[in-house]
């Protein structure tokens, strides 16, 4: 506990605890990632670093997304911010707290279907608000918000096996803002999607997102989908996974899928490409 | 518009879907054609009425038992052993499947014992639970919690160890404590499986009773089979044996429905 106290300021522990808006006033990160590696033992009994000391901010209210090879270890990262598995060593905090197994403050939104299947729609974004036991008028309403902002109110009362994969992930989305959290994770939501069903949640995304500007952490594989709904792009490499570089996208909000021709758009694209794809060049000058 | 193919040429595609009403055609057709082979066999007096009874013979023999009130009284005798067993056996292996299932811990506790277990045949155990309880009631109870609970202990552990991680990491992202995700998230996941697997075991509950009342039973559908055996009765045989056949099937249906109405949404 000492040196968590020490790194989030120099002061004595004991006023760490008692004077949280101290501690809220300097301007910080609202998702911290510090010096996070994870290791794991792999079948011919070496060791596979999946992450190697990786660490940025996620400032409150940002767009941040974290794009990469697969294997890069964006996924993992996005779990140990779920507090769904343990880092080998560094830590991430939320708010200046290290973050000690899954809560409710922070969403996640699966690359799987993971709708509760014996539950409709309804109570599937009803699930995070039962188990914080607010009032039933309460819950009715945030629920209908939600299933509004997502389009799906005429579904409320189906099943999830009755649903599109699009509306699944919709739900999902709906579920996980429901709860309000402080971060939204999002685990390549629309992975599994086919291209027109993904653009049509990009925008839905982009429009939720430009309402609530809620701090989010997404992971993708897909540039052109990293540029349209991030603020920032963080750009990863493979094995050993590391950040290499960090990008801002000037693009301004409110953004439409039309924005994908702009020149800006294609200049950032061209840079993440070259970022992830070092050797195609050569191909090209050879 | 393109050529529809035609029935017959669907019926010999394979995996190719056909009419309900060729379904239940030729499924009445295969009853009808087991009951006239029946019917020829015996009453044609091809095989002679010792060994085997015209079907008017079983009806018969079931309407004067039912009159007279001892075809019940083994039914209920049969049911209730049944009954008895099953239900223990399902409200042990139910919570410990689902433990089994989630916990690996638990798991590698239990499987290397129950897995040697499960394989040897209940009916090895029959002499010894004579030896050990008797010839009551309490004897066939056990040998139908013997050869139900550890099939089921498995089938149990598997529904639950299929129910994929990532719904409970996602309640766990919705404030779910580690306590609450069993019954929050666990427990309504597995209810299709556990009924599926009840389901099954409970036909092989029927089995092990008719095994249990051949060796030691004063009543019950296998005790009167086997003392109708003694005197040469060939229709109350196939009298107890339809009988175990139907309350089978309506056991099972009991089953589907249940499921239908409780876990709908896996449909």
């Amino acid at each position: 506990m000492g040196a968590i106290g020490n790194s989030v300021m120099v002061e004595s522990p004991v006023s760490l605890a008692s004077s949280p808006e101290q501690v809220a006033a300097a301007p910080r990160a609202k998702l911290r990632v510090d010096n996070v590696s994870l290791h794991y033992a792999n079948r011919k009994g070496g060791i596979t670093v999946a992450l190697d000391k990786v660490s940025f901010d996620v400032p409150e209210k940002q767009f941040a997304v974290l794009v990469g090879p697969s294997g890069c270890g964006k996924s993992s990262l996005l779990y140990l911010a779920a507090g769904l598995s343990e880092a080998t060593s560094g830590r991430i905090l939320l708010d200046g707290k290290p973050i000690d197994g899954p809560g409710a403050d922070r969403g996640m939104v699966f690359q799987g279907y993971t709708l509760f299947p014996w539950l409709t729609v309804r109570q599937n974004v009803e699930f995070g608000l039962k188990r914080r036991k607010l009032p039933a008028a309460e819950r009715r309403d945030i629920v209908s918000h939600y299933l509004e902002e997502v389009g799906l109110t005429k579904f409320a009362d189906s099943y999830s096996s009755h649903l599109s994969g699009g509306m699944k992930q919709r739900v999902a989305i709906a579920r996980a803002l429901a709860n309000d959290p402080q971060v939204l994770l999002m685990d390549e939501p629309f992975g599994a999607l086919d291209s027109q069903t993904r653009m049509q949640m990009q925008r839905l995304l982009l429009r939720v997102w430009e309402r609530s500007h809620k701090t989010v952490l997404f992971v993708t594989h897909d540039i052109d989908e990293a540029i349209l709904l991030g603020d920032r792009v963080l750009v990863m490499s493979a094995r050993p996974g590391r950040i290499a570089r960090e990008l801002t996208v000037p693009i301004p909000h409110p953004r439409s899928m039309d924005q994908v021709m702009e020149p800006d758009f294609i200049a950032l694209k061209r840079e993440i490409l070259e970022l992830l794809h070092p050797e195609r060049e050569s191909d090209e000058t050879d | 518009m393109a050529k529809r193919r035609s029935l017959l040429q669907r019926c010999v595609t394979p995996m190719a879907e056909i009419p309900r009403s060729a379904v239940l055609a030729v499924g009445i057709a295969m009853w009808a054609f087991l009951l006239c082979g029946w019917l020829i066999l015996s009453n044609g007096g091809l095989v002679p009425p010792m060994f085997l009874p015209t079907p008017a013979a079983v009806l018969k023999t079931g309407w004067d038992l039912l009159q007279n009130g001892t075809l019940l009284v083994h039914v209920w005798s049969s049911a209730e052993v049944v009954l008895a067993g099953f239900i223990i056996s399902s409200l042990i292996a139910v919570p410990l499947g689902l433990l089994m299932g989630t916990f690996p811990i638990v798991q590698a506790m239990l499987e290397p014992v129950v897995n040697f277990i499960r394989y040897l045949p209940v009916t090895a155990f029959v002499p010894l639970f004579i030896l050990w309880i008797g010839i009551g009631e309490e004897q066939r109870i056990t040998v139908i919690l013997f050869g139900t609970f550890f099939q089921q202990l498995i089938m149990v552990s598997d529904v639950a160890r299929q129910v994929p991680k990532d719904l409970l990491n996602a309640s766990y992202t919705l404030g779910t404590s580690r306590a609450s995700v069993l019954w929050q998230v666990l427990a309504p996941a597995a209810v299709p499986g556990v009924l599926d697997a009840l389901r099954i075991t409970m036909g092989w509950a029927w089995t092990y009773l008719v095994v249990a009342e051949l060796v030691a039973a004063s009543s019950g559908l296998g005790y009167i089979s086997l003392k109708a055996m003694r005197g040469f009765q060939v229709d109350v045989i196939f009298l107890a044996i339809a009988i175990i056949g139907a309350l089978g099937l309506v056991t099972d249906q009991g089953f589907r429905f249940l499921r239908f109405k409780v876990a709908s949404w896996a449909q």
